[in-house]
């Protein structure tokens, strides 16, 4: 028997049982729409957040607060204090800009709706631009109201549609945070999620505003105000490397510590991508064993069909044998007939899978991009799968007895 | 006339099914010779070893001991891919039950033994070609595109004796031809038979009914594994018996 007449037997065998051959192909059609699926989604997912990181601005270092220097049941001490930014600003080469950043949590009121646990974030004039905000009403605050610790605060989108209904009729009014009564000077536009940072649930006033409110430290006339964060706006031309041994070795000094018990952290936009990277990976291979796991099931599924296919066509297997068809030859029509299967089942999977990632892509939050790569790696374990799951029942088959074949009913 | 030459010629062949203690002899020892051009009968009852005979004869099985050589090539000890081909390229089979493929038009049934012809050069049209012309021989021309459910048993029957045929088979194994179709089907399929033995054709028919071995030139009895006897049938004298009875 040749290849192609394998083919078209197998093909006539299909079409005369076409709801068979659909069930057995669903397996496959389920595990290849599920690959192409799951890998558009989480290719949807890691394109998102490589546009959030570089969204978050270019050529940014972050210098953290990282308090390691309180033992066992004692107080945290150090970290980065106000100051620090100034000296950087000040002692650093290849440095834009600074922005400093302090954050507490409190509960906001406006009218009569209160909103409890509200992330306040204490900053200097240049955040919107460090972390790509734009104001969408009114303005931010200015370099006199951050000096004079006018209290103002810029709402976060969400914080704005929840404290007044809308975002455009917040401005001019007045929230009372903890216990202090402030001016809505401006509200941001709406940012998403960033990471898993909700920069909409949020509302931005002066530094100064938080450390005299909300985060007061009576030493702090000593030691300085504690902050969270140091945004640093670095030239692009500029080596990054020794931007950061600079800024590691100058804290160092100014917080009398050495490198290895470093109260604070210095990370870059790279760091931050090969987190997000290393965490999408896992995120994929997951979805990917999930996706291979459905395609095995799908495997056993044409096994089972073609099994039962087999003991069915007995018969038919003694006739051929008659006429003088092989082992060889019912092997390879059986084989044929699951690759067939398998491979139309691929196709039909492709179509549903591709279809229903542009389908999930429009309908939910979620992005969806459909790379040649997991068609040809859904289509190719397909055809794998099918002639792996395929051989044992051909080989069944194959190895019937003309006689008994002839004689079974 | 065909030039006589031996086409089966079996020597002291046996059968054993099982090993060991429960081993069963279903042949003891069967030595048989049918010439080009004979149509000849197996009969004998249930368990006397005429199915097992007949596998033997037809390549569907080997024999435990003996020679078995067909069309002057010992085939004893072939593997089961070269008894394959010998069933593809030198017998022609037609079963009681027809044994059509289901759901597969009367011509694609005739035609295939031509997909296991391994080794011949592919020509579909010529095939179809040739398939039609044994539906023609059968009297079957109008129904090549009927599938086997469409069709009589009488009329599925003669697919089958066209399938067998499309080959050029050196005989052909009829076992028990007529057993599932009414009497006057079964004449047909009958005469068919005589016809293609009037044209060359060697047929081995087995069956349990004297009527229809009576049609036949010799029939070959088997009892218990062995040849009990062998009778001359004078085949022209019984067509005629035959004919007197219809008119």
């Amino acid at each position: 028997m040749k290849p192609f007449e394998a083919m078209r037997i197998a093909w006539e065998a299909i079409l005369k049982n076409k709801v068979r051959s659909f069930l057995t192909m669903l397996g496959i059609i389920i595990g290849v729409s599920a690959v192409i699926i799951m890998v558009a989604i989480s290719a949807g997912t890691e394109a998102t957040i490589q546009e959030q990181i570089t969204s978050l601005g270019s050529d940014l270092v972050f210098v953290q607060s990282a308090m390691t220097r309180g033992g066992p049941g004692q107080m945290p001490s150090g970290g980065l204090v106000y100051d620090d930014a100034a000296a950087l600003e000040e002692g650093v080469s290849g440095i834009v800009s600074v922005v400093v950043e302090q954050a507490s949590t409190e509960t906001i009121k406006a009218g009569n709706v209160t909103l409890e646990d509200i992330e306040i974030n204490g900053t200097t004039t240049g955040f919107p631009s460090v972390r790509d905000m734009t104001i969408a009403e009114g303005r931010y605050f200015n370099d006199t109201e951050l000096e004079r610790k006018t209290k103002v605060a810029v709402l976060g989108s969400t914080v704005a549609v929840e404290l007044f209904g809308s975002t455009n009729n917040a401005v001019g009014q007045y929230i009372t945070v903890a216990n202090t009564r402030m001016a809505v000077v401006g509200v941001f536009e709406e940012r998403g999620l960033v990471g898993n940072t909700d920069f909409d649930s949020r509302i931005y006033m002066p530094i100064t505003v938080v450390f005299q409110k909300f985060t007061f430290n009576p030493f702090a006339r000593f030691m300085g105000d504690n902050i969270r964060m140091i945004y640093v706006e670095v030239d692009p031309q500029a080596n990054l490397d020794t931007i950061i041994t600079q800024i590691e070795l100058l804290l160092a000094k100014r917080h009398n510590v050495t490198l290895d018990e470093a109260d604070f952290s210095v990370t870059t936009q790279q760091d931050i991508i090969a987190t997000q990277e290393s965490t999408t990976a896992a995120f994929r291979s997951l979805l990917g064993w999930v996706a291979g796991v459905s395609l095995i099931v799908g495997g056993i599924g044409i096994m089972n069909i073609m099994l039962v296919s087999v003991t069915e066509r007995t018969r038919e297997i003694g006739i051929r044998q008659a006429v003088g068809a092989t082992a060889d030859d019912i092997r390879l029509q059986f084989l044929t007939e699951a690759l067939l299967l398998s491979i139309i089942g691929g196709l039909i999977g492709t179509a549903v899978g591709v279809g229903g990632s542009y389908v999930f892509g429009a309908v939910s939050d979620m992005r969806t991009v459909i790379s040649a790569g997991s068609i040809l790696l859904a289509f190719g374990s397909a055809a794998i799968v099918g002639a792996f799951f395929g051989y044992y029942p051909a080989n069944q088959a194959a190895k019937l007895d003309p006689i008994e074949a002839l004689r079974y009913e | 006339m065909t030039p006589r030459h031996t086409i089966i010629e079996t020597i002291d062949i046996t059968k054993v099914y099982g090993m060991g203690d429960i081993s069963v002899a279903a042949l003891n020892g069967v030595s048989v010779q049918i010439e080009a051009g004979e149509f000849v009968a197996i009969m004998g009852p249930s368990g006397s070893g005429k199915s097992t005979l007949m596998h033997i004869i037809g390549c569907l099985s080997r024999p435990t001991s003996g020679q078995y050589i067909l069309d002057g090539e010992d085939v004893s000890s072939l593997s089961n891919a070269q008894l394959a081909g010998v069933r593809n390229k030198k017998i022609g089979f037609i079963f009681q039950a027809y044994n059509l493929l289901a759901r597969t038009s009367a011509l694609r049934n005739v035609t295939l033994p031509l997909l296991y012809n391994h080794g011949a050069s592919k020509n579909i049209e010529k095939e179809d070609e040739k398939a039609h012309s044994m539906l023609e021989l059968v009297g079957l021309a109008d129904r090549t595109h009927h599938q086997p459910h469409e069709l009589s048993g009488g009329q599925q029957q003669r697919v089958a004796i066209a399938r067998a045929l499309i080959n050029d088979p050196v005989m052909v194994i009829a076992d028990e031809p007529t057993g599932n179709l009414d009497s006057h089907s079964g004449e047909e399929i009958m005469a068919l038979l005589h016809k293609l033995h009037s044209q060359g054709t060697t047929i081995v028919m087995v069956t349990h009914d004297p009527k229809i071995a009576a049609h036949t030139q010799r029939t070959i009895t088997l009892k218990d594994g062995l040849v009990d006897n062998i009778t001359h049938n004078g085949k022209d004298h019984s067509e005629e018996k035959a004919q007197h009875e219809t008119i």
